[in-house]
């Protein structure tokens, strides 16, 4: 009882010193918060991804068919054909299933190789900016090199000689990001420790790991995430490239990528429903892209 | 200037080599051994020791490096495990069909996105401006292939305008860009290619126009009466360089990825034959094609580079 009498006191005091604060004084990602709270176009986006998250998550839920059911008899048949609200493929699967389902290869084509590329990137990235020197200049040209191929050709090298399936795909996307995304990692980093305060910090003898996170770790983290969330769509886009040109999942596996290359020769017999998986990928390329310009403002980072 | 010019054209050169050891790292990628992935799967023991020798393939790799840089200097790029023809012969005839569309598709796209471009900067905030800004996130949003196979939906299979497919009855060796029937199957891979830089060249142009007309310059020129378009002029110079080099990694990126493209409108330039070499795991013109493809790259990056210290005065670097 006297415990719970001093913990209340003691939340009451904090109360007090916060309540003494004045009221309009934000931190960075307070201020980065209420930008966002009133752009509405990027929260209904938001919304959206949530939404094709969700989707592609309790597939097994909502999805109205098997999506690996095959039918010879309702095959290729058209939108709102009975309960296959979205038609059929060539094996009589319902298409609106495998969409669901395929949200999942998409998603996770789309999220993890820009969550282990952000990771590795920034990594080398912070190092390279930080140190300069030959170190810097040493990891620095090494990504110039992949610099001098068109993202789609480097993918379509790696993933060409790499065959397919889902790991290698991963390795190919991660592979492909990482040079850009250290580049701007670099290039914060070599900003902020040229700035005052970290001459600051140094002078009063902080030590380089204490500078490195307490300083410069978070001035470059919103330019190097902002630039990361406007890869998420790159990476959807070029892994559904892979999948169509068959380097990606093996085909029982839905994947928006490969049912557009499958479909594509059915496109005489049922042409609306061939669009269908597109559309899957152009809606969700679009979500996360206008969420990370909502992003770049909210955050004020230059392009 | 000059000096500039000097040291970016010896910068070239480590780039150059990086791309080979990657192209050359390609065979060791591959599943299995790099004698299996450079013969047909037929091969004969005679035929895999005279290739071992001929490739030097039982020298430490390093070596092997070198003499793969040798031939590939001297445009021995290999033979094509598919056709048996030499993969140099068949990468400069496909790129004699990637050039034309990949340039006509970015000069489109340059046209399109400067007007559309200046139309949002002058307007920032207005309704034309957010027009123009949603076609651009459309063009970039968009995955070419399913707008390619939209197109032949819509113009091919629907509506009969225009060949779902190929380079027309003449096919690749006798076409003609001045015969509307088989100019007229460029038209659908022009328009599939053009969206994606449509979008990037708008943005681009949008926001380097918007800055410049923020500065204290364009304050002068309003104030000694001068009229929108006279202000748009006076800005779009500044803001040309900035947007000329976009220009010109587009063009690189459509010569070096436009096999999605191709692939959908099976068209025959480099795209293609690299589908082509995926498909049948023809290592060596998968190989050779992006060596030649990423080198092009390479040299278009140098070219805009140059032009742009040649184009604007203020770039003094060096």
């Amino acid at each position: 009882m006297s415990d719970l009498s001093i913990t209340s006191r003691a939340a009451a005091a904090e109360e007090e010193r916060e309540a003494a604060l004045p009221r309009h004084v934000r931190g960075y990602w307070g201020n980065v918060w209420q930008r966002l709270r009133y752009d509405y176009v990027t929260l209904f986006f938001l919304g959206l991804i949530a939404v094709i998250v969700l989707s592609a998550v309790f597939a097994p839920l909502i999805a109205p068919f098997d999506p690996d059911k095959a039918s010879m008899a309702h095959r290729l048949k058209p939108l709102f054909f009975h309960t296959n609200i979205l038609g059929t493929d060539e094996q009589g699967r319902d298409i609106l299933s495998r969409i669901l389902y395929g949200g999942r290869t998409s998603l996770l084509m789309g999220i993890v190789p820009v969550v282990v590329a952000t990771v590795v990137g920034g990594l080398f990235g912070v190092v390279a900016g930080y140190l300069g020197g030959r170190v810097g200049t040493l990891i620095m040209r090494g990504m110039d090199v992949f610099f001098a191929f068109p993202s789609v050709l480097l993918a379509v090298a790696i993933s060409g000689s790499l065959g397919g399936g889902m790991i290698n795909q991963l390795i190919t996307l991660t592979v492909v990001l990482t040079p850009p995304l250290c580049r701007v990692a670099e290039t914060a980093t070599s900003q902020i420790r040229s700035m005052d305060f970290v001459d600051a910090a140094r002078a009063s003898g902080a030590s380089t790991i204490s500078i490195l996170f307490h300083h410069v770790l978070v001035n470059a983290v919103s330019p190097v995430l902002v630039y990361a969330s406007t890869l998420v769509s790159a990476s959807i886009l070029l892994a559904s490239g892979l999948s169509f040109l068959g380097l990606g999942v093996s085909p029982p596996t839905p994947d928006w990528g490969l049912m557009l290359s499958t479909l594509r020769q059915a496109i005489y017999v049922q042409p609306v429903v061939c669009a269908m998986p597109g559309l899957a990928i152009l809606i969700t390329s679009i979500a996360f892209n206008l969420v990370s310009d909502g992003l770049r403002q909210a955050m004020d980072v230059k392009a | 200037m000059w000096l500039y010019a000097a040291r970016r054209l010896l910068m070239t050169i480590p780039i150059g080599l990086g791309v080979t050891v990657i192209c050359f790292a390609l065979i060791y990628l591959a599943p299995g051994n790099p004698v299996q992935s450079l013969l047909p799967p037929d091969a004969t023991a005679k035929d895999i020791a005279e290739l071992k020798h001929a490739y030097g393939l039982d020298k430490p790799i390093p070596i092997q490096y070198l003499i793969w840089l040798g031939h590939a200097l001297t445009g021995n790029l290999g033979i094509s495990i598919q056709t048996n023809q030499p993969v140099l012969n068949e990468v400069t005839r496909a790129l004699a069909n990637t050039i034309p569309i990949a340039v006509i598709s970015v000069i489109l796209a340059f046209v399109i996105a400067l007007g559309l471009g200046i139309l949002a900067a002058t307007r920032v905030g207005g309704v034309l401006d957010r027009i123009a800004t949603a076609i651009a996130v459309l063009g970039i949003s968009v995955p070419s292939f399913w707008l390619g196979v939209t197109l032949v939906i819509v113009f091919a299979v629907m509506l009969g305008w225009l060949p779902a497919t190929g380079m027309g009855s003449a096919g690749s060796d006798h076409f003609s860009w001045f015969r509307w029937s088989e100019a007229k199957s460029a038209v659908m891979p022009i328009i599939a290619l053009t969206v994606t830089p449509l979008g990037i060249l708008m943005r681009t142009t949008r926001s380097s126009l918007a800055e410049v007309l923020a500065l204290d310059f364009i304050q002068t020129l309003r104030a000694k009466g001068l009229g929108r378009t006279g202000i748009v002029v006076h800005a779009i110079r500044n803001a040309l360089p900035q947007i000329l080099a976009m220009f010109g990694l587009q063009l690189g990126y459509l010569i070096g990825g436009s096999i999605l493209v191709e692939t959908v409108f099976t068209w025959p330039g480099t795209g293609f034959l690299l589908n082509k070499a995926i498909l049948t795991r023809d290592i060596p013109l998968l190989q050779g094609t992006i060596l030649v493809l990423a080198m092009a790259f390479v040299l278009i990056n140098l070219v805009v580079d140059l032009l742009q210290t040649a184009v604007d005065p203020r770039i003094k670097r060096g």
